[in-house]
């Protein structure tokens, strides 16, 4: 791998500047100064600056800005029409103090992402195990099966036929017919129903990203392994994938963490087409439709900055935290 | 010394049956509960409509029809905005928005991956973060950046934020790490050969299969976009968002949201079914470095 190096002498080389740079380039630098040769560094290399520019502006522009932005405006009051006006920290004290709605939304943020992150993470790498020793025909067909409904945009209103509330839903057809239950359940709105069910469908459309990297993690592992390993005495397939599968792919797993965590953070809008928009009795209300009610609705724009801001450290830190527990993992 | 098995010709090393047996098991359970509600939709798609109204429940088709689809059609065409229209600009949005976060794509990556310049460890540490996170936290920032450059209900609004999306990048940035050799590149910068033209004529040819994986995952979001908080204008709106005023439309039009269902998962499922292998080759190098 040519790039751990490079990666490597980067980082030196910034860090420690002239030195590194003269180890690396058997020429001596310490003549310069770190500032000095950096500057040297990006003249010669202004053909790179040129390529990534007009992306990395626009990421800017549409990403970084904006983060930076609503932290900024979370102090603030703002209603895009008046200039903003410093409050502190009055919304988060609001947020957390005089919202009852709010609580609820990060309850059941909590809770969505916690049973939808860690599932869709594991049925993604247990899914992409198993159709790993299948003929790669089969396992095309599969992963297919398996896929589909993460890329197939509005089809999991499908859930919403299926469970709707009338006879002619099918569930509750089959129920009635069954005599399980006599008057049909409106599934989408009943307080017991509508976050199981959402998060069910959630995870029907998970296996995404993270699938596709583990299929191809799976197949990139070292075979002479397996075989090292079965002499050195590995007796079964368990052992196998703790000791030789799971650290050599330990790269996939880190990313596919990265993703179903992300993922288990963006399913407002499933929620929103079929448990409606407030669900009942804010049963499903997450985070994310806090924020839209109170941005793209009300126009509170500080408040909803602050509601912003607490949704992007929440992501940002159950990522870097599950990865640092991941990291660990065979170590 | 463990216990080793042939199956089809190869040697299969430490399988028990009970294990596969269980595999086997859990894959069909899992497969079924995956593929039914898919199988449903298009099986809905095709009943007749006393078929979608029976009690109980049938699951499956007694007597296929594709009225539901012209009935779509008609649906389609009693609409206010014209359904050529909505089509338009969904492919004209997803196209744009491919292309131009393929170009500025591929070029960031083959600079974050082959240039040693100054500042390319903190950038692309920032576009690992940009994936820690989703688009719901930026919207409401964006709305404002939106106005402010004129571009609410636009297309550029839809457009050139999709120019920006982080994952194609780092895959292929990954992809270009395993597989452009550096060598192959220094050698063309002997002869000569100026840092555009290697990235164009050298590097880029030998990522085939992470670009095509870009295309792909910008093709299906953009696909798949619905109502945006930017667009206002019907005429501006999208496919997607069209096919959800219709099923919205409730049990009268079970059919014809079911066949509109259909129609629109077609296209990213047969694009995904020819570009299958190359997407699984580029993400054995997505894998992220500790």
């Amino acid at each position: 791998m040519p790039d751990k190096n490079t990666d490597k002498t980067t980082v030196t080389a910034e860090q420690s500047g002239g030195a590194a740079a003269a180890v690396k380039r058997a020429v001596n630098r310490s003549d310069m100064s770190r500032a000095a040769w950096t500057w040297k560094e990006m003249k010669r290399n202004k053909v790179a600056y040129a390529l990534i520019a007009p992306f990395m502006i626009l990421f800017f522009i549409f990403t970084v800005i904006p983060v930076v932005l609503s932290l900024l405006l979370s102090f603030t009051t703002f209603n895009m029409l008046e200039w903003p006006n410093f409050v502190f920290m009055d919304n988060y004290i609001r947020l957390f103090l005089d919202d009852d709605i709010f609580v609820i939304a990060v309850k059941n943020t909590l809770i969505f992402a916690a049973i939808t992150g860690p599932t869709s993470y594991l049925m993604s790498f247990v899914m992409a195990w198993f159709i790993n020793e299948l003929t790669p025909k089969v396992r095309a067909f599969v992963t297919l099966i398996f896929y589909a409904p993460s890329i197939s945009g509005a089809v999991y209103l499908i859930w919403a036929t299926m469970f709707s509330g009338d006879a002619y839903g099918y569930v509750n057809g089959i129920l009635i017919y069954l005599g399980i239950i006599s008057t049909p359940i409106q599934f989408f709105r009943n307080e017991t129903f509508v976050m199981p069910l959402c998060i069910v469908v959630a995870l029907w459309t998970s296996l995404g990203t993270a699938f596709l990297s583990f299929i191809a993690g799976l197949q990139t592992v070292d075979h002479t392994l397996y075989e090292a390993g079965a002499v050195d005495g590995v007796r079964n397939r368990w052992q196998e994938l703790w000791f030789i599968t799971l650290p050599s792919m330990k790269p996939q797993l880190l990313f596919g963490a990265v993703m179903a965590i992300t993922g288990s953070f963006g399913f407002g809008g499933i929620v929103t087409a079929l448990a409606g928009f407030p669900s009942v009795n804010y049963s499903a209300w997450t985070i994310m439709h806090h924020l839209e009610d109170y941005g793209g609705q009300r126009f509170e724009v500080g408040y909803a900055s602050a509601i912003a801001t607490l949704l992007f450290f929440l992501m940002i830190g159950a990522n870097l935290l599950v990865n640092k527990l991941l990291s660990k993992v065979g170590q | 010394m463990a216990k080793l098995r042939t199956r089809k010709h190869r040697v299969v090393l430490n399988r028990s049956v009970g294990g596969d047996v269980g595999i086997s098991v859990m894959l069909i359970i899992m497969g079924a509960f995956m593929f039914l509600p898919m199988l449903y939709v298009i099986l809905q798609s095709l009943k007749p409509f006393d078929e979608l109204f029976v009690y109980p429940p049938r699951f499956y088709v007694v007597r296929p029809t594709l009225q539901n689809f012209s009935d779509l059609f008609t649906l389609m065409s009693d609409s206010w905005v014209p359904f050529s229209r909505y089509i338009f600009n969904t492919v004209l949005i997803s196209v744009l928005g491919t292309l131009g976060n393929l170009i500025l794509s591929s070029m960031c990556a083959y600079a974050l991956s082959k240039i040693n310049f100054p500042g390319r460890g903190w950038m692309f540490e920032m576009i690992i973060k940009s994936l820690m996170f989703n688009t719901t936290v930026s919207a409401i920032t964006n709305f404002i950046t939106m106005s402010l450059l004129g571009w609410i209900d636009t297309y550029l609004a839809i457009i050139v934020p999709a120019w920006c999306s982080t994952l194609g990048l780092f895959l292929m940035k990954q992809f270009m790490d395993s597989s452009v050799s550096d060598s192959v590149l220094e050698s063309a910068r002997l002869d000569g050969a100026s840092e555009f033209y290697t990235f164009l004529h050298i590097a880029m040819p030998m990522v085939k299969p992470a670009w095509l994986t870009l295309i792909v995952y910008s093709f299906q979001g953009l696909w798949n976009s619905g109502a945006s908080i930017y667009i206002y204008s019907e005429q501006l709106k999208t496919f997607n968002y069209a096919i959800s005023q219709i099923i919205s439309g409730g049990v009268a039009r079970a059919g014809a949201s079911a066949a509109s269902t259909v129609l629109m998962m077609i296209v990213p499922i047969t694009v995904f079914v020819i570009t299958q292998s190359n997407i699984i080759e580029t993400m054995s190098t997505s894998g992220l470095k500790d």
